[in-house]
């Protein structure tokens, strides 16, 4: 065990981020009861456009949804075992198959029956987004469905064109949701909502900005029940709030040094999701005096990044920051396709060589000694080109490593297996 | 006589690099590789280019591990070994018109590791049952042409277009022909034949295939197979051009009389409707065309489209393959049993990798032949 160097303490915002994710869930459940509308989707959904809808409008996004499951290894293999029973293929996306589980076993994750959705409101740009919701619709007895393709390519090949395909298409959808609930579409809250979603994941980046600190003032395994509420919410004016008192006391201990990690000697980041039932590994990491400061995927997930006139990572700067007034419908959904565009996230679906670079500036950026690949198999949409990644940070000089498990489906997952590369790879560091 | 019809086609389909190295010899034109076949071929051709579809050679390998992860399809892996091993080398340039994340990593690794004069990935959309697609699509097919002008340092004119476009149309009617001997209640042709005759035509320049085809249909109406057709099969799923798989079930007294693969039907069986401005022509066929998986929602359009060539083509049951971990057709796999079976139409799933069970696969589809077969009286 490497000894102490720093002062720790727990977040003070924690119990604040676990309310309002606990909140959110209840919410949802509850909205029908209520008079609300609820819709469920992708966490990639353009969130911000239901919510012209009203401000009882709730969602539930599904890859946290199947993140809650997977932590939950008993019911996540029921949810498993319900989908093949079904005839669905235990390779495809373990979320996707927490979800279709769950509600094939009528059973929520929160408790209580399957909460049915108003209606299902997603994007696409991985191969499993739109079918996720097509199976949905179909188990759940044809529950209206709308998706927005977004695959026009990378963000430094953006285009009007391209633009305007994802514009249009929004277009139609809110006149499609007009139509399946009967509501009055109100601009105004989408541009509220598109100004909430702008501010709440550029803060998001500028929290994993701070990270580039010695000691890191968060550690990987805290981010995770930090940016999920990007995940869920990131549109709401709760979620931009938080995260601006999360950034404001993440600050402050950055300027006290006080660590995520009072022993932290050496400084790893990671790739894709964690094996969610497996959280411990972080914690055995920390043995060592490792910390993982976090990764593309917990920063650019829902974090949207500029590169600062220094040539730095940073927070990308909103539209209110800007000046921009959106005044309109179409000027509120342009900005909003365009703002997504630019999610780091979204870029390696079309090269694994930018997110090769990404990656290579958080080793730079985040003063990072090695890389831990999660070869998982449980995510094709966010594991496309990681051999490719894998070989441009070894060229790089790099030392990465790379585990094979599974997000969310945790018979594909070996914990003592993972231990003996990790501690392979330590020893590589110098860290063991 | 029975061979010979199909000997040709057969010859392009075994020789496809001898092939387009002669062709290249033969015009001093260029080659392209494309990864699936949402590529526009009719801009390629009317370049003057030979648009080529890259596949594998369905042999173990080991080429692939570093560069895409084991979770990802045997064909995207297979393709990418072509490529690492020098088998595509006559190629000047590598096209992919967006399709599913396995296939555009065979296509990003060989962009990476594979030196080409030229490549381009066209931003195809997914959402192809939205009308929005139709305008976004003509407009990447533009920026598509003038990159292949820039590329091949020719203008591509309406009469290059026009032409390309009827050549291509051709070929899928004459396909189309041929496909309605198969609709016989004695085919004239037995599925790896016609499997051979579509991904051929994927590899040789489509007027020297139309020659070929028009020969063949002269002869076809007087070809009688000296087989039995046995059960009438469908078979339906990921890419499958495997010759000793079909060969094997068709063998045991039954025969492939239709597929939805994009080796087969799906990919010839709409034309290019012409109209004033080409490009948005061009655009709306691939729109249009039989769905591949991954862009079948939110609707599902592939379940009519498979039960009506079920019935059109008198379907006593049928195979649903599918190359492991291939995503898209294991989230449409479910439906479409469920679909053909509530409509009378027996199926079995058997899912491949790069080599082929044979022995396994043959017991599996002999039990499933049997359940054909009328019930014997057992006492």
């Amino acid at each position: 065990m490497a000894e102490n160097k720093y002062e720790t303490k727990p977040l003070d915002c924690w119990n604040e981020a676990k309310q309002l994710r606990k909140d959110y869930y209840e919410n949802f459940a509850r909205a029908r009861k209520n008079g609300g509308i609820r819709w469920a989707g992708g966490a990639w959904s353009f969130s911000a456009v239901p919510a012209g809808l009203g401000d009882d409008v709730y969602s539930l996004t599904g890859e946290p949804y199947g993140a809650t499951v997977a932590f939950n290894k008993e019911f996540a293999e029921e949810c498993h075992e319900a989908a093949e029973a079904k005839g669905y293929a235990r390779d495809l996306c373990a979320y996707m198959r927490n979800y279709w589980g769950s509600i094939l076993l009528d059973k929520f994750a929160w408790g209580g029956e399957w909460p049915k959705p108003d209606f299902l409101w997603t994007t696409h740009i991985c191969c499993s987004h739109a079918k996720w919701y097509q199976v949905a619709s179909e188990l759940e007895g044809n529950v209206p469905f709308f998706c927005v393709d977004v695959s026009v390519g990378p963000y430094n090949e953006r285009s009007e064109r391209k633009l305007n395909y994802m514009v249009s298409q929004m277009m139609d959808g809110i006149e499609w949701m007009e139509k399946v609930t009967g509501r009055e579409y109100d601009d105004e809250k989408l541009i509220q909502a598109v100004y909430n979603e702008c501010r709440a994941t550029s803060l998001w980046a500028e929290i994993c900005t701070l990270n580039k600190t010695i000691p890191t003032p968060l550690d990987e395994k805290t981010m995770y029940s930090l940016y999920v509420l990007g995940t869920l919410m990131k549109h709401r004016k709760e979620c931009a709030d938080f995260y601006e008192k999360l950034r404001d006391e993440v600050k402050d201990r950055v300027a006290n040094k006080i660590a995520a990690v009072g022993n932290e000697r050496f400084r790893v980041m990671t790739d894709t999701q964690p094996p969610w039932a497996f959280l411990e590994l972080w914690r055995y990491l920390q043995k060592y005096g490792v910390v993982s400061i976090g990764s593309l995927y917990t920063f650019g997930l829902i974090g949207i990044f500029e590169v600062k006139e220094d040539g730095t990572w940073g927070p990308r700067t909103t539209p209110q920051e800007q000046g921009i007034e959106i005044e309109t419908r179409e000027e509120a959904l342009k900005t909003l396709a365009e703002w997504t565009l630019s999610r780091p996230e979204w870029q390696h679906f079309y090269s694994p060589e930018l997110k090769s670079e990404m990656m290579k500036r958080i080793v730079k950026e985040w003063q990072v000694d090695g890389v831990m690949l999660h070869y998982n198999r449980g995510c094709e949409g966010l594991t496309i080109g990681i051999a490719e990644n894998k070989l441009a940070l070894k060229e790089a000089g790099i030392p990465v490593m790379h585990f094979e498990g599974n997000m969310g489906d945790e018979r594909e997952f070996d914990l003592e297996r993972t231990k003996a590369e990790v501690d392979a790879f330590l020893e590589i560091l110098g860290a063991r | 006589m029975e061979q010979r019809l199909f000997e040709k086609f057969h010859e392009w389909y075994e020789n496809r690099h001898e092939y387009a190295k002669g062709w290249k010899e033969r015009t001093g034109g260029k080659a392209l590789g494309y990864f699936c076949t949402y590529a526009p071929e009719e801009i390629i051709y009317a370049a003057g280019v030979l648009p080529v579809r890259i596949l594998g050679s369905h042999e173990a390998q080991s080429f692939t591990e570093p560069h895409i992860f084991a979770m990802f399809c045997p064909l995207c892996r297979d393709c990418l070994a072509q490529g690492l091993q020098g088998r595509y080398d006559y190629l000047n340039g590598i096209m992919i018109a967006q399709c599913c994340l396995h296939m555009r990593q065979a296509f990003t690794s060989w962009q990476k590791h594979i030196p080409q004069e030229y490549s381009y990935y066209l931003y195809m959309p997914h959402g192809i049952q939205t009308p929005r697609a139709y305008p976004y699509l003509r407009g990447e097919l533009e920026d598509f042409k003038k990159s292949l002008e820039e590329w091949t340092g020719r203008e591509i004119t309406n009469k290059d277009l026009d032409h390309a476009i009827e050549v291509y149309n051709e070929n899928r009617r004459l396909m189309k022909q041929v496909y309605s001997f198969r609709r016989e209640k004695t085919p004239r042709l037995t599925g790896l034949e016609a499997m051979e005759m579509v991904v051929s035509s994927q590899m040789v320049d489509k007027e020297e295939h139309n020659q070929a085809l028009k020969k063949l249909l002269k002869e076809l109406p007087n070809r009688k197979l000296n087989r039995s057709t046995g059960t009438r099969l469908m078979v339906l799923g990921s890419e499958d051009d495997d010759v000793e798989f079909l060969s094997m079930v068709e063998s045991l007294d039954a025969t492939f009389v239709i597929e939805d693969h994009c080796t087969g039907s799906r990919y010839f069986w709409n034309e290019v409707i012409p109209q004033e401005d080409r490009l948005a022509a061009i655009a709306a066929r691939y729109i249009d065309r039989p769905a591949c998986p991954s862009k079948d929602w939110p609707k599902r359009t592939r379940l009519p489209h498979i039960l009506k060539l079920a019935k059109d083509y008198d379907v006593e049951g049928a195979i649903l393959i599918q190359q492991k971990f291939c995503d898209p057709h294991e989230l449409d796999i479910p439906a479409i049993r469920s679909h053909l079976e509530t409509n009378g139409i027996p199926t079995y799933f058997l899912e491949f990798d790069v080599t082929v069970p044979v022995g396994q696969f043959k017991t599996r589809v002999e039990a499933f032949l049997e359940t054909f077969q009328l019930p014997t009286d057992l006492f």
